[in-house]
């Protein structure tokens, strides 16, 4: 028989940590801080009105760019929180999930060849989703001394007359990092230099906890006609099965985009984008109690970890801790591994992350705070006999 | 600031004062004196336990009792308010608008206890025109808490 599959598909490889997430899976009673989604619901006044479309029968496909309405709060939104401006009908458009948008934009913008920057830690699928749309992914590793920013001097390191795009992951899944308009602005400098694009991720920009709001990256001078911004409603709105994102950006890449997202996909979920349109028009509120929620715990985590003595930056975005376990000489996997073994709890290794990852945990506090205190109280106990162990191997 | 505790606490007063302060990114002290000063100023009017009787297998009976009253010269309704808020069976008396006047909440051990309450203490106050008294047959949520099972987490575990 002939080989079925596609040489391209078999090079990447499955989650690295797949192990781990499986012995995870199989212990019930382990306290998980291994979770990338909210533990809020979805407010009620949105899934209500997902229910209420189905009560009256809209249930057919929407247009493929999604419904109108939709569109025009999606650019409300954009404006009334980043000072984005983009037009409804040719440069927004409705996807399953930020995850959509990030596979069709490479697709729309890759040729064979072309270079892909990635910083990373990151989320997952930058780079499977550039090989597939054949383009060579080359990562940038982000430094913990820099709190896990990217810096233009890293950039710039990476940068060949090869490089087209630039993946912008922040708020930062797995560490926290966000980027601030001084640090953007440095980025975007080089970006314009080289003539590159950019690809922002910015599905966690209503988690953030400075003074200043997330900024955009698009909404600097040049750069909107460069950079498709991909966002969505998943950790915003808490509406992560719902599978709901839009991307914006410059006609000429939208409506290829578009193109694919036609053929593949036709349209994003329609009751979904019913309930969306309530989560913009009233959902506001929601958000920033969300937020404020979140906020509290990340404190709460930031404290117990200083007190433990466990070296971590202040992450002022998403919900995610990255703590460094280097001190501990083990991997992140094993780390991982002895503490879910011994105390029953479960984290993330960093390098599920990225190569990068290694000495890192991610911890997510989408979780009560009376969880995260048990949860901190298990990982004390189990560092504080790794040390004692660690001073007695030395006596 | 002090919104922001009062916010946190009306969910959750059992927090301890060095947890609610780091939650809150504010110095204890401040959060200790603030926390004095409203339970002095009768903002905070005290730490209550929201409980499921029926869970707990103890028998308790609530009523709702619309009461229609005449207001008193000079003192409007608050009189007669006082008069059935100082009785310990009493649980809150709100003023309304609409078709009566006061709303009062009353728990008993039995259905008996609280309809004599209601017809020997209540219906016999002078100003008290008439009482309508609405049974609770069951709690769905109370206090902002939906009284039924706790949820369980039904996410994945690992999800990066």
């Amino acid at each position: 028989m002939r080989d079925p599959l596609s040489k391209t598909i078999v090079t990447i490889q499955p989650s690295g940590i797949r192990k781990f997430f499986d012995i995870v899976s199989e212990m019930q009673d382990a306290i998980s801080l291994g979770v990338g989604e909210p533990d809020f619901d979805t407010p009620w006044h949105i899934r209500d009105e997902g229910i209420f479309s189905l009560e009256k029968g809209r249930t057919f496909y929407t247009s493929n760019s999604g419904l109108k309405e939709l569109k025009i709060e999606v650019t409300k939104y954009l404006e009334r929180h980043y000072g984005l401006h983009y037009d409804y009908e040719r440069e927004t458009f409705i996807t399953v999930g930020g995850s959509e948008a990030i596979d069709i934009a490479l697709r729309a913008m890759l040729d064979p060849g072309d270079e892909v920057l990635i910083p990373q830690p990151s989320y997952v699928s930058y780079l499977p989703c550039t090989i597939l749309a054949n383009g060579t992914p080359v990562v940038i590793n982000l430094k913990a001394e820099n709190e896990f920013r990217l810096t233009a001097e890293e950039l710039e390191a990476a940068i060949t007359p090869k490089t087209k795009i630039l993946i912008m992951p922040f708020p930062n899944n797995p560490t926290g990092a966000i980027m601030e308009r001084k640090d953007l602005e440095a980025v975007a400098e080089i970006v314009k230099k080289n003539d590159l694009y950019v690809i922002s991720d910015e599905i966690y920009s209503a988690l953030t906890y400075t003074e200043e709001p997330h900024v955009s990256i698009a909404s600097l001078p040049g750069m909107r006609e460069r950079t498709i911004v991909i966002n969505g409603f998943s950790k915003s709105h808490a509406m992560t099965g719902w599978r709901l994102g839009y991307a914006c950006g410059p006609e000429l890449i939208l409506t290829q985009m578009l193109k694919i997202h036609q053929y593949a996909i036709m349209c994003a979920p329609t009751t979904s984008q019913y309930a969306a349109v309530a989560a913009l028009r009233s959902g506001d509120e929601d958000v920033e109690n969300m937020r404020q929620e979140y906020n509290g715990r990340r404190r709460y985590l930031l404290h117990r970890f200083r007190e433990m003595g466990l070296e971590c930056f202040e992450p002022f975005g998403a919900f995610y801790m990255f703590p460094c376990i280097k001190e501990f000489g083990m991997t992140s996997e094993e780390f991982a591994t002895e503490l879910l073994n011994a105390e029953k709890v479960a984290v993330v290794p960093g390098t599920a992350f990225g190569d990068c990852g290694e000495g890192f945990l991610r911890i997510s506090y989408a979780y009560s705070l009376n969880s995260l205190k048990e949860a901190m109280d298990r990982i004390e106990r189990f560092i504080t006999k790794k040390r004692e162990a660690a001073s007695h191997g030395k006596a | 600031m002090r919104e922001k505790i009062l916010t946190f606490i009306e969910k959750n007063s059992r927090i301890d004062l060095k947890e609610l302060a780091i939650v809150l990114g504010v110095d204890e002290a401040a959060v200790m004196n603030e926390l004095e000063a409203m339970e002095q100023e009768n903002i905070i009017c005290g730490y209550h336990t929201l409980i499921n009787w029926d869970k707990a297998g103890v028998e308790k009976v609530s009523a709702l009792i619309e009461v229609r009253v005449t207001p008193q010269r000079g003192m409007g309704f608050d009189k007669v308010a006082e008069r059935i808020y100082n009785y310990p069976e009493v649980n809150a008396v709100y003023l309304i608008s609409g078709s009566y006047d006061l709303l009062v909440t009353i728990e008993g051990k039995t259905l008996r206890e609280v309809s004599q309450f209601v017809s020997d203490k209540l219906s016999t106050l002078e100003s008290v025109l008439s009482t309508q008294t609405n049974f609770i047959l069951k709690k769905y949520k109370d206090h902002g808490t939906v009284m039924t099972e706790k949820t369980i987490d039904e996410r994945i575990q690992m999800i990066p």
